[in-house]
């Protein structure tokens, strides 16, 4: 990987355990993020796709250390993030923000507006006169007038302007990295566009740098400079956002795209890409994850699990299917050249 | 009754509706108001809905939240509480006044000739009851089945919403099966006696995209081989394309504009229908600005007097504030209420 990243993750690994029975004892893990890898660079909008328990959030939440990691690294800015020597997560905290979905749950009830943005910076050494100055600053930056804002509790906000606050609270500490968590998921589509123009001024105003989480490919495309599609905890496919949406080499990233509604009335889908839901993340299938659901799934498919390969065409692009690796001993894989 | 049974009986009705559909549509619904009335002031949700539904049609009634598509599916079915509601106008279903029903005849109608697909089959379903028990209890209830019988449609509903292992299925709890699954089953339960109606109100809204397009090809599926009437609610004009032959767009409790989906896709004439339409992200859009509609919908305890979409149309003149935008119809099936419109005008 290039030294230049902002955010480079190495093999970063969650599961989580279930307990049941009398004693508590552990009888299943739950394979949330299982060895998945990618950077981000500066200046960059790096989308994250994938269906529910595919490990999208967990992923964001061991960004910012409100999960710890079982196992990898992830290194911010060239330094590795806790350990000697590393960033410590304080300091990562201050350069990396989270915006969630939920604007709702994810502010104070009893704080308001005003206090909620300020109160980061305050925790990071400012005196609450100058937090409070810079609070409102920033809810003009989101385009809340803070004559009128500033004093207002969450319940007294539409969903969007809600939202805004959000991001205002995650401006606040003025961060390199934003991780957006779904943030116009919640949001009606006439809000959506006006949260995610604002999203986009204020990357060019503030030169920052989005990992932007969605299940709305729309949208993710939209926003995203490279994409990565997550399939129950691994990395399916990643690359340049052109490429995976003019041909995506995965077959989950074909079904995924392909269930995408098409805004034409004589262009409606007669066949489901996929049949089935997406398994439990509890016991995945061996091999490839997604062999249980694959119209090509092979032997092979359930024996091995594939490795992300790139492409031999498009730099830069990833992905992880016996289909395309030479010699997998998959019947649809290229022949390996005598 | 077998599956092909059902497949019969909506041929025989199809034949039926045919005739019957010169005299009357199924579904009348006009001046529907609904008001809910408490301490804090009284919320106008439904402001004078009109619209009408032939067999085995599919209206899909697009709106962001709070503009009443939720409230006017259940006002069809009278789900909203007696108490704290006011619902005025009238709605007659397959000729029957759902308004005047009496308890009795309420209980008949629901889930008989009118049945409901929610969003969250979590919650719809009772958690303490087999996903079998509680389709064999409506069975049992509406057709008057055996016990026998009602569990051999059990299992050929299960089958028909292609669930797989369906004698295994029948047995489980709601909790036990994943999303898709149990919306198939409620499915399986809406369509269980074989309604004229079906009402689903964000059916896929919870689900995931994958699963989502799996439901509405079968909605669509039954839908045709059953020749329902199919009222669908969705704030995603996506799902309305994939799943609809009409299209209602609503805004504040009103119709603001209706037509057939290419008709109302294509060529918009309400300004709201047109930001919605902009404002829905697609690839193809990238690097462009969204062009947003500005503001926020409107307080439904203190709506303005005139077009309620004025505060934030950006065509607004001072006539949009004085009174409601009458219904002006470009034809037989195309409506919209902006003053803007005008009748002479190509719908092109």
């Amino acid at each position: 990987m290039s030294a230049d990243a902002l955010l480079e993750v190495r093999n970063l690994r969650r599961t989580f355990p279930i307990r049941g029975g009398l004693l508590q004892r552990q009888v299943a893990t739950v394979h949330a993020v299982d060895g998945i890898s990618f950077e981000v660079k500066p200046g960059e909008t790096l989308g994250i796709v994938g269906e529910s328990g595919c490990g999208k959030s967990t992923t964001a939440r061991l960004l910012i250390r409100l999960l710890e990691p079982d196992s990898g690294t992830i290194a911010f800015d060239g330094r590795t993030v806790g350990g000697a020597g590393g960033i410590p997560i304080r300091e990562l905290r201050r350069q990396v923000q989270m915006v969630f979905q939920d604007s709702y749950s994810s502010l104070n009830p009893r704080c308001t507006v005003e206090d909620t943005i300020a109160y980061g910076p305050s925790v990071h050494g400012l005196s609450w006169e100058v937090a409070n100055a810079r609070a409102r600053e920033i809810l003009a930056k989101v385009g809340l007038d803070p004559a009128v804002f500033a004093a207002r509790y969450p319940h007294e906000l539409s969903g969007g302007q809600r939202q805004r606050v959000n991001i205002a609270r995650a401006l606040a500490l003025e961060p390199k990295l934003l991780v957006l968590d779904e943030p116009v998921s919640a949001l009606d589509k006439s809000v959506e566009a006006q949260v995610l123009n604002l999203l986009i001024d204020l990357k060019r105003d503030l030169a920052l740098t989005y990992i932007f989480i969605s299940h709305d490919l729309n949208v993710l495309q939209y926003m995203s400079d490279r994409v990565l599609v997550m399939y129950l905890g691994k990395v399916v496919e990643y690359g340049p956002v052109e490429s995976i949406y003019a041909d995506p080499r995965h077959p989950y990233s074909r079904a995924l795209l392909g269930a995408m509604p098409s805004m034409d009335p004589d262009r409606r889908g007669e066949q489901a890409t996929l049949t089935g839901d997406p398994p439990n993340p509890i016991d995945p299938p061996p091999g490839c994850r997604f062999h249980t659901r694959c119209p090509h799934a092979e032997a092979c498919c359930a024996a091995a699990e594939p490795r992300l390969s790139a492409d031999a065409s498009v730099s830069g692009h990833y992905a992880a299917c016996h289909m395309l690796v030479p010699g997998s001993g998959h019947s649809a894989a290229p022949q390996i050249a005598a | 009754m077998s599956v092909s049974g059902i497949t019969e009986a909506a041929t025989v009705r199809r034949a039926a509706a045919a005739i019957s559909r010169a005299a009357a549509p199924l579904v009348r619904c006009e001046r529907l108001t609904v008001r809910f009335v408490g301490r804090e002031g009284t919320v106008h949700a439904v402001n004078g809905v009109d619209f009408t539904l032939e067999a085995g049609e599919v209206l899909c009634i697009v709106g962001e939240s709070g503009a009443g598509k939720s409230v006017t599916l259940r006002a069809m079915m009278r789900l909203l509480p007696d108490h704290r509601t006011q619902i005025a106008g009238r709605i007659t279903v397959g000729g029957k006044d759902v308004l005047a029903l009496d308890r009795r005849a309420l209980g008949d109608l629901r889930g008989g000739e009118v049945a409901m697909v929610f969003q969250e089959p979590m919650t719809a379903f009772d958690p303490v009851f087999t996903i079998g028990t509680q389709i064999i209890e409506t069975v049992k209830r509406h057709d008057g089945l055996s016990e026998r019988a009602a569990r051999q449609r059990a299992l050929e509903l299960l089958e028909m919403v292609q669930i797989p292992s369906p004698a295994r299925r029948v047995a489980n709890y709601p909790h036990e099966m994943s999303g898709g699954m149990r919306q198939r089953a409620m499915i399986a339960l809406a369509l269980s006696c074989r309604p004229r109606l079906l009402l689903a109100d964000e059916p896929t809204t919870a689900l995931d995209a994958t699963v989502q397009i799996q439901i509405l090809q079968l909605l669509r599926r039954l839908q045709r081989e059953l020749e329902m009437a199919v009222l669908f609610v969705t704030h995603d004009l996506g799902v309305a394309v994939e799943i609809s032959d009409r299209i209602a767009v609503m805004y504040a409790g009103r119709f603001v504009e209706t037509g057939s989906v290419r008709a109302v896709i294509r060529a918009p004439q309400h300004t709201y229908t047109q930001g919605l339409l902009a404002s829905t992200v697609h690839g193809a859009m990238r690097g462009r600005r969204l062009e947003a509609i500005p503001g926020a919908p409107p307080n439904l305890a203190a709506l303005p007097p005139g077009c309620a979409f004025a505060p934030r149309c950006r065509y607004v003149e001072a006539a949009c504030a004085t009174a409601v935008p009458p219904e002006t119809w470009l034809d037989d099936a195309r409506m919209a209420r902006c003053i803007r419109v005008t009748a002479n005008q190509s719908s092109a």
